[in-house]
C-alpha cells in the first residue's frame, strides 16, 4: 500500500464530495452562516475599494461637499465587512472542527471494525496516516479553503463585474493575461509533478535506510560501524538534497513568473487606459479605480490557481479516508448469546424457535414440534445435535425432521473442528480438511514448526478469520451463528507477541475485565507471578507503562498479559507461546498460577517449550497445516515420530 | 530564540545563497513597488498633459521593470531552493552523526520511532517552512520599510495616518501571535496523544479484538479526539483573530486616506494620481504586515520541529572515547574483571540492575551467565564491550580499565553477539562483512561453518543470497547463526554470545559450541536459557537480582546452588526423559544428535 501523498489526484471526485457534503451537513447551518458572512464580507471589500472612484471623481469634479457623504458610507460599509470577517472566521472555525471531530470519530470506529486481515495487510504507518496526513489535509482544507474559495470566487466575479463596468476595452486585456497565467500554472503544475516524484524516490530511499539503522543502531555500535554508515548516509542524503533543490527551484519559479505576467497586464492596461483617457474615452476616475483594481483581481486569481491545488490534495485525502471507511467491516451473524448462568458456569442462548442441528447449524423448529419430542424423551432425540457435540435441556424437531437442541446450552468448551480448510490468501491453504475436537475440561497442545498452522488453528476458533470450508462447532453450535462479541468473551487468549497500553499496570490488567476491583487486579496479578515485580515497581500499580513498555522487560509483559487473562477468568482459554520469553525457573513458579487458571477449562496451548506440554491431555503435532501426530506425551514418545525427534531436540521448534 | 539561532547555525556552506537570495528578494520588492509610482506619473502627468509619447516612456520603463522582477525572481528560486534543501541536508547530517555517537544509554532514551521522525518528519516540515517562509519573511520588512519611504516621499502629510495606524496592527497581531504561540504547543501535544492512541489500537487490534473492547477503546479516542477538537478550536479561533483585525486597520486607513487626501485635493495640495497611487501603498503596507504575522505562525509550527531536532542534537553521548593521545589501542590479552561494578541504566532508576559485582574470568576461559529474566546477564556484558558505563567500580578488560581504552578498539577486540540482533537488507556477504569489510569469500563461508550457517547457505541463495529487507527473507534459527558468522569475521579476542542460539535447534547449538571450543586465544561468554548451554564451561556465573548468587562449574553449582539447582530440576526433567526416550533409539540415531542427547543427560555428567 505504497502510497504517494504529494501528488496523489482523486479517482472519484464527485463521490467523495458527497461524502465530505454530507459529513459538513452535521454543520449545516454554520456553514450557511459562514457562506452568507463570507459574501458580505467579500462584498464589502469590493465595495469599499470600488468607492475609490466616485471619491476621486468627485474630487477631480470639484463636488467636493459629497465627500462626507461618501466617507460616511464607506465607513459603514467596511463597519459591517469587518463584522462579517469576524463572525466567519470564528464560525468556520468551529464548523470545521466538528466536521474533522466527526470524520476521526466515525473512521476510528470504522477501522476498529474492520477484520484482521485488513491489519495484516496494512502497515500500521499506513493506518496512522490516515489520521495524520489525510485527515489534517481536510482539516487544512476546511480550516482555510471553505471560506477562502467563497470568497475568492465572489471577489473575482466581483472584480471581473466591476471591470467590465468600469472599462470593457481594457478588462478584454486583464482577461488575456489572466488566461495565460492560469494556462502557464496548469503547464508548470505537470512538468513539477516529474521534479518531484524525483524527490519523493530519493526521500523514500534515504527514510527506508535510516528507519532500519536507527533501529540497528545497538548493532551499529557494536561493529564499530558508524563512520561507513555516516559515508553512505552522507551519499543519500546529498542525493536527496540535489533532488530536492532541483524540484523546490522549479516550484519558486512559478510566483516570480505570474508576478512579471501581472506586470505586463497592469502595464499594458495603464497605457491603453491613459491613451483611451487622452482622446477622451474614459474618464481619470475610472481609470485610476481600475488600476487599482486590477492590481486586485489577479490576487483572487492566483489564489484560486493556488487554491485548487491545495483542494485537489485535500480531495485526495478524503476519498482515502472515505475508501477506509467504506471497507467492508467484520460481518457478525451470530444470534446466539453468552449468559452467565452462576459464579463459574456460563450458557448458551439460542434464538426463540431455533435450534441447533448437525454441524451446529442453526435451524427453525417446526411448529408443534417441541412438544412432541418432549414426550419422546432422549431415546432417539438429539442425533443430529449430539453428532457435534451439543448438550440441551430440551430437543425439538426441526423444519427439515432433524431432532434440534433448543433453549439454554450450558457451555462446557467442546470445541470441534470439520475438514476445515483456510488460507490466509486466497489458493493458498495454510490448513487442509483439518478435523479435530476438544473435549470439555481437556488441555490440547499444539506443536510444529513456524508456519505450521498452530496460530491459525487458535485464530479461527474466535473468529479471527472465517474458514473458507468445513465447520468449526462449539458446544455444538457452529461458531458463526455464536455473536461475536459473545464468542470472543468466552475465549480468553494470551497473545504471542504482548501488547500493553499507555497507561498504569492496574488499568492494563484491567483491560481483561473493566469493572475488577483492585482485589481481583491483584489476585489476578499474584496467579500470574507479577505481583511480586510490580510491587517493586517505584509507584506499585500505579506505574504507568507504555506501549512500547520500555521500562518493563519481555518477560514481565508476558506476565501482566497473563494476569489480564487471569482476570477476565474466561471459560475457555488459549494461551499462545505465553511464556516464551519467560525463563524457565520463573515459568515453574507460574505453572501452578497457570494450572489454577487453567483448572477444569478446555484451554489450548501452542507450545514453544515441549516441556510445558506434557501434561496435556492430547498433543497435536502439525506439520504444513495438516495434523501429523496426535496423542498423550507417552504415546507420542513411543511412537517415535515427529514428536519424538522434535523433543530430542533433532529438529528445530521455531 | 534559540531555535532561530539553531537555524541559523546550519546555514552553513548555504550562507552565500542565504544572502543572495534575501538581496534578490530585495531588489525584486523594490521594483514592485516602484510600478505604482510610474503609474501615478502616467496618469497625472501623461494623460493631464496629453502627452502620448511620455505614457509609452513610462510604459517601457514599467515593462522593463517588469522583466527584471522576472529575472530577480529566478535567482532567488535557484539560491532559495538551494539553502532550504541545504538546511535540510545539514540538519539531517548533523543528526545523523549525533546518533552515531549516541551510547546504548542515549538510545534507550528515545523511541526508535521517535528518532526516525526526528530526522525524516521533522526535517521536512522545517525545510518546508524555510521555504515557503523565506520569500515572506523578506517581502513583509523591506514591503513595509519601503512602503513607508515611499509612501512618506509621495506625500509626507499623507503618510503621518500610517504613523498612526501602523503601530495599532502591529500591536494586535503581536498579541495574537503571541497569544497562539504557546497554543501551538499545547495542539502538537494533543494531537501526539490522539496518534499514540490510534498506534495502539492498531498495534494492538488482537487484544482488542479477544477482549471485545471495541467499545471501550472508542471512549478512549472518544476523548483524545474531544480534547484536540478543543485545543484546536481554541488555538485557530486565537490565530484566525488576524483577519477581522488586520481588516480593522486596513479598512481605517483607506478611509482615513481618503479623508484627508480627498481633503488635500480640495485644498490643491495634491493631484488625484498622487492619492490613487497612494492607496495602492496602503494596500501594500498592510498585506506586507499581515505576511510577517503569517510567517510567524508557520515559523511556530517549525520550530516545534527544530526544538524536537535540536533535543537530539544536543544529546550528551555518554560514553565517549578517551584522548587519542593517552588512549590504549591495544587489547593485550581476553581477561575479564569486574572489580565491585554496580550499574543502573540512568541517574534516577532507583534500584541497581547490577550491585557489587566482582568476578574475574582468565584470558581463553570459557564462561556461562545463568539467570532468570532481568537478573541482569545482559547489562553485565554489555559493560565488558563499554556499551553502557557502570556507574561504581571497575570493568578491565586485558588489564586495563574499559574506560582507557580507544572505544573502537576495545569494541573491535570485544565480539557481542547481541539479544535482539537484527541483519540489514542486502546480500548476505554484504551483512557478514561488518564484521570483516576485506574478508575473502573463502573466510566467509568459514565463519559460516564455524556458526552452522553453511547449511542453509545454498537454501537462500549463497553468499550473494539477498535478506530482504532488515533481513526478513531468513527464519529466526537462521538469522541468529548468521549474527554469530558475522561476529566470529571480526576475530574478537573476547567473544560473548547473549541468549543468542535460543531458536538454534539443540543439535545445531552443540555443534556451535563445540566449534567455539576450538577457537585459539579466546575468551567465550554464554549467557543462556539453557542449562545446556553452559554446562561444559569452565566456570558459570549465577545471576539473582543483580547479584552473583554463586559461581563454580557445573558440579559444583549442581552440589551447592540452590537456584542452579532450580533451573537443572525445571529444565532436566524433560531432558531425562528425552535422553531415556533417545537411548531406546540410539542405534537408530546418528552420532551427532547422540552426543548432544548425552550431553543433556543430566546423570551422564552429573
Amino acid at each position: 500500500m505504497a502510497r504517494t501523498t504529494a501528488q496523489a489526484r482523486p479517482q472519484n471526485l464527485g463521490h467523495t464530495i458527497r461524502r465530505l457534503l454530507s459529513y459538513m451537513g452535521h454543520a449545516r447551518l454554520s456553514l450557511l452562516a459562514v457562506a452568507v458572512l463570507v459574501s458580505i464580507a467579500a462584498l464589502a471589500n469590493l465595495c469599499g475599494t470600488y468607492m475609490v472612484r466616485p471619491v476621486v471623481n468627485a474630487l477631480s469634479e470639484g463636488r467636493g461637499d459629497d465627500l462626507p457623504k461618501l466617507i460616511a458610507f464607506t465607513v459603514v460599509v467596511y463597519v459591517i465587512g469587518v463584522f462579517a470577517s469576524f463572525g466567519y472566521t470564528q464560525t468556520m472555525v468551529r464548523a470545521a472542527q466538528k466536521v474533522v471531530f466527526d470524520i476521526r470519530r466515525d473512521l476510528f470506529a470504522h477501522i476498529q471494525k474492520l477484520p484482521l486481515s485488513f491489519f495484516d495487510r496494512t502497515r500500521t504507518g499506513d493506518v496512522m496516516s490516515y489520521f495524520t496526513n489525510d485527515v489534517d489535509t481536510v482539516a487544512e482544507a476546511l480550516n482555510n479553503s471553505f471560506a477562502n474559495v467563497i470568497q475568492a470566487f465572489i471577489q473575482m466575479v466581483g472584480t471581473l463585474i466591476v471591470l467590465f463596468v468600469l472599462n470593457w476595452q481594457l478588462t478584454l486585456i486583464t482577461v488575456a493575461c489572466n488566461l495565460v497565467i492560469a494556462l502557464y500554472v496548469r503547464f508548470s503544475g505537470g512538468r513539477s509533478k516529474m521534479f518531484f516524484s524525483r524527490q519523493q524516490n530519493a526521500l523514500g530511499a534515504l527514510d527506508g535506510y535510516i528507519e532500519e539503522m536507527v533501529a540497528g543502531q545497538k548493532v551499529v555500535k557494536v561493529f564499530n560501524h558508524e563512520a561507513a554508515n555516516v559515508r553512505e548516509f552522507t551519499d543519500r542524503n546529498e542525493e536527496l538534497r540535489q533532488a530536492g533543490a532541483s524540484a523546490q527551484a522549479y516550484a519558486f519559479t512559478m510566483v516570480p513568473t505570474t508576478v512579471c505576467i501581472g506586470y505586463v497586464n497592469y502595464t499594458i492596461v495603464a497605457v491603453v487606459g491613459a491613451l483611451l483617457a487622452v482622446n477622451g474615452m474614459a474618464d481619470v476616475g475610472a481609470l485610476a479605480s481600475y488600476l487599482v483594481f486590477v492590481r486586485q483581481a489577479t490576487q483572487p486569481i492566483n489564489q484560486f490557481t493556488q487554491l485548487g491545488n491545495f483542494l485537489l490534495n485535500a480531495m485526495a485525502g478524503a476519498e482515502r479516508l472515505f475508501a477506509a471507511m467504506e471497507m467492508e467491516p467484520e460481518v457478525d451473524e451470530g444470534t446466539v448469546k453468552l449468559v452467565q448462568t452462576g459464579r463459574d458456569s456460563w450458557a448458551w442462548k439460542l434464538p426463540e424457535g431455533m435450534g441447533v442441528g448437525a454441524y451446529g447449524a442453526l435451524v427453525r423448529v417446526a411448529d408443534g414440534a417441541q412438544q412432541a419430542v418432549d414426550g419422546a424423551g432422549d431415546a432417539d432425540g438429539g442425533l443430529a445435535a449430539e453428532e457435534s457435540g451439543a448438550v440441551a435441556q430440551t430437543t425439538a424437531l426441526g423444519v427439515d425432521g432433524t431432532v434440534l437442541a433448543t433453549g439454554m446450552l450450558p457451555l462446557r468448551g467442546d470445541v470441534r473442528f470439520h475438514d476445515v480448510d483456510f488460507g490466509y490468501v486466497p489458493g493458498r491453504l495454510v490448513l487442509k480438511k483439518l478435523n479435530l475436537f476438544a473435549k470439555p475440561g481437556q488441555k490440547i497442545a499444539f506443536v510444529g514448526s513456524t508456519g505450521a498452522g498452530k496460530t491459525t488453528i487458535t485464530n479461527l476458533i474466535n473468529r479471527f478469520y472465517d474458514v473458507d470450508a468445513g465447520e468449526i462447532t462449539y458446544d455444538g453450535i457452529n461458531v458463526k451463528s455464536i455473536s461475536k462479541a459473545d464468542l470472543r468473551r468466552s475465549l480468553g487468549i494470551v497473545l504471542q507477541d504482548t501488547h500493553l497500553f499507555t497507561g498504569t499496570i492496574a488499568e492494563n490488567i484491567r483491560f481483561g475485565k473493566l469493572d475488577a476491583t483492585d482485589e481481583e487486579v491483584r489476585a489476578a496479578a499474584e496467579a500470574a507471578c507479577a505481583d511480586s515485580f510490580i510491587r517493586r515497581l517505584p509507584q506499585g500499580y500505579d506505574t504507568i507503562v507504555t506501549s512500547d513498555g520500555a521500562n518493563l522487560s519481555q518477560g514481565q509483559r508476558q506476565l501482566l498479559a497473563i494476569a489480564r487473562v487471569a482476570v477476565a477468568d474466561p471459560p475457555v482459554l488459549i494461551l499462545d507461546e505465553a511464556t516464551s520469553s519467560i525463563d524457565t525457573r520463573t515459568e515453574k513458579l507460574i505453572e501452578r498460577g497457570m494450572d489454577r487458571i487453567m483448572e477444569g477449562r478446555t484451554t489450548f496451548m501452542i507450545a514453544h517449550r515441549l516441556s510445558t506440554v506434557r501434561n496435556c491431555d492430547a498433543i497435536i503435532v502439525l506439520e504444513h497445516g495438516q495434523i501429523v501426530e496426535r496423542g498423550t506425551h507417552e504415546q507420542l514418545l513411543a511412537q517415535r515420530g515427529e514428536y519424538w525427534q522434535l523433543y530430542q531436540g533433532l529438529k528445530e521448534l521455531d | 530564540m534559540n531555535e532561530i539561532r539553531r537555524l541559523l547555525h546550519y546555514v552553513g556552506p548555504y550562507r552565500r545563497d542565504a544572502v543572495l537570495g534575501i538581496i534578490f528578494v530585495a531588489l525584486e520588492t523594490s521594483l514592485e513597488l516602484l510600478i505604482p509610482l510610474l503609474m501615478a506619473n502616467i496618469i497625472d502627468e501623461g494623460v493631464a498633459s496629453g502627452d502620448t509619447r511620455y505614457i509609452f516612456e513610462q510604459g517601457a520603463i514599467m515593462l522593463a521593470l517588469a522583466l527584471l522582477s522576472l529575472a530577480l525572481g529566478l535567482g532567488y528560486a535557484r539560491f532559495a531552493s538551494r539553502l532550504a534543501t541545504g538546511i535540510g541536508a545539514q540538519l539531517r547530517q548533523a543528526e545523523y552523526e549525533r546518533i552515531q555517537d549516541f551510547a546504548f544509554g542515549n538510545l534507550d532514551r528515545y523511541q526508535t520511532s521517535s528518532l526516525v521522525t526526528r530526522m525524516t518528519t521533522d526535517i521536512t516540515v522545517i525545510q518546508n517552512a524555510v521555504s515557503s517562509g523565506f520569500r515572506p519573511m523578506v517581502r513583509g520588512p523591506v514591503l513595509l520599510v519601503m512602503g513607508f519611504i515611499y509612501a512618506y516621499v509621495m506625500n509626507a502629510e499623507l503618510a503621518v495616518v500610517f504613523f498612526c495606524t501602523m503601530p495599532v496592527l502591529a500591536i494586535f497581531l503581536g498579541l495574537i501571535t503571541w497569544r497562539v504561540a504557546p497554543l501551538y504547543r499545547d495542539l502538537q501535544t494533543s494531537m501526539d496523544h490522539l496518534n499514540r492512541v490510534v498506534q495502539e489500537d492498531v498495534t494492538a487490534v488482537r487484544a482488542v479484538k479477544a477482549y471485545v473492547r471495541e467499545d471501550y477503546e472508542r471512549d478512549v479516542f472518544h476523548g483524545v479526539n474531544d480534547a484536540l477538537a478543543r485545543i484546536s478550536t481554541k488555538t485557530f479561533s486565537t490565530a484566525v483573530l488576524n483577519l477581522p483585525a488586520f481588516n480593522i486597520v486596513m479598512y481605517t486607513t483607506t478611509v482615513l486616506v481618503l479623508a484627508v487626501g480627498g481633503h488635500m485635493v480640495m485644498t490643491g495640495a495634491m493631484g488625484v494620481g498622487i492619492l490613487t497611487g497612494f492607496m495602492s501603498y496602503v494596500l501594500q503596507i498592510m498585506n506586507s504586515l499581515m505576511m510577517i504575522s503569517n510567517v510567524f505562525l508557520l515559523l511556530t509550527r517549525a520550530l516545534t520541529s527544530v526544538r524536537r531536532v535540536g533535543e537530539v542534537l544536543d544529546e550528551h553521548p555518554l560514553i565517549a572515547s578517551p584522548d587519542t593521545a593517552t588512549a590504549l589501542t591495544e587489547v593485550p590479552d581476553g581477561s575479564v574483571e569486574f572489580d565491585h561494578v554496580s550499574f543502573k541504566y540512568s541517574a534516577d532508576a532507583e534500584e541497581d540492575v547490577l550491585e557489587d559485582v566482582s568476578l574475574s574470568i582468565p584470558s581463553g576461559a570459557t564462561v556461562g551467565v545463568l539467570g532468570s529474566t532481568g537478573s541482569g546477564k545482559s547489562s553485565l556484558v554489555q559493560l565488558i564491550a563499554r556499551l553502557y558505563d557502570a556507574t561504581a567500580g571497575t570493568v578491565r578488560v586485558g588489564g586495563h580499565d574499559v574506560r582507557s581504552y580507544d572505544l573502537a578498539e576495545l569494541r573491535e577486540a570485544v565480539g557481542v553477539v547481541l539479544q535482539n540482533n537484527v541483519l540489514f537488507t542486502g546480500t548476505v556477504r554484504e551483512n557478514l562483512q561488518w564484521g570483516a569489510p576485506d574478508a575473502t569469500d573463502e573466510e566467509l563461508l568459514r565463519a559460516c561453518e564455524m556458526a552452522c550457517a553453511d547449511e542453509f547457505l545454498d537454501r537462500i541463495g549463497g553468499l550473494d543470497g539477498d535478506l530482504g529487507q532488515g533481513g526478513a527473507g531468513v527464519s529466526g534459527g537462521q538469522k541468529q547463526r548468521l549474527c554469530i558468522a558475522r561476529t566470529l569475521l571480526k576475530r574478537p579476542r573476547i567473544l560473548i554470545f547473549d541468549d543468542s542460539t535460543s531458536a538454534v535447534d539443540m543439535a545445531t547449538e552443540a555443534k556451535i559450541r563445540a566449534n567455539l571450543a576450538s577457537i585459539p586465544d579466546a575468551t567465550v561468554i554464554i549467557i543462556g536459557q539453557r542449562i545446556t548451554s553452559v554446562m561444559d564451561a569452565d566456570e558459570i556465573f549465577v545471576l539473582d537480582d543483580g547479584r552473583i548468587h554463586a559461581h563454580g562449574t557445573h558440579d559444583e553449582l549442581l552440589a551447592t546452588d540452590s537456584i542452579y539447582q532450580e533451573i537443572y530440576a525445571s529444565q532436566m526433567e524433560h531432558a531425562q526423559e528425552a535422553a531415556a526416550a533417545g537411548a531406546l533409539a540410539t542405534a537408530a540415531t546418528e552420532g551427532t544428535a547422540t552426543d548432544a542427547v548425552l550431553g543433556e543427560g543430566g546423570e551422564q555428567r552429573g
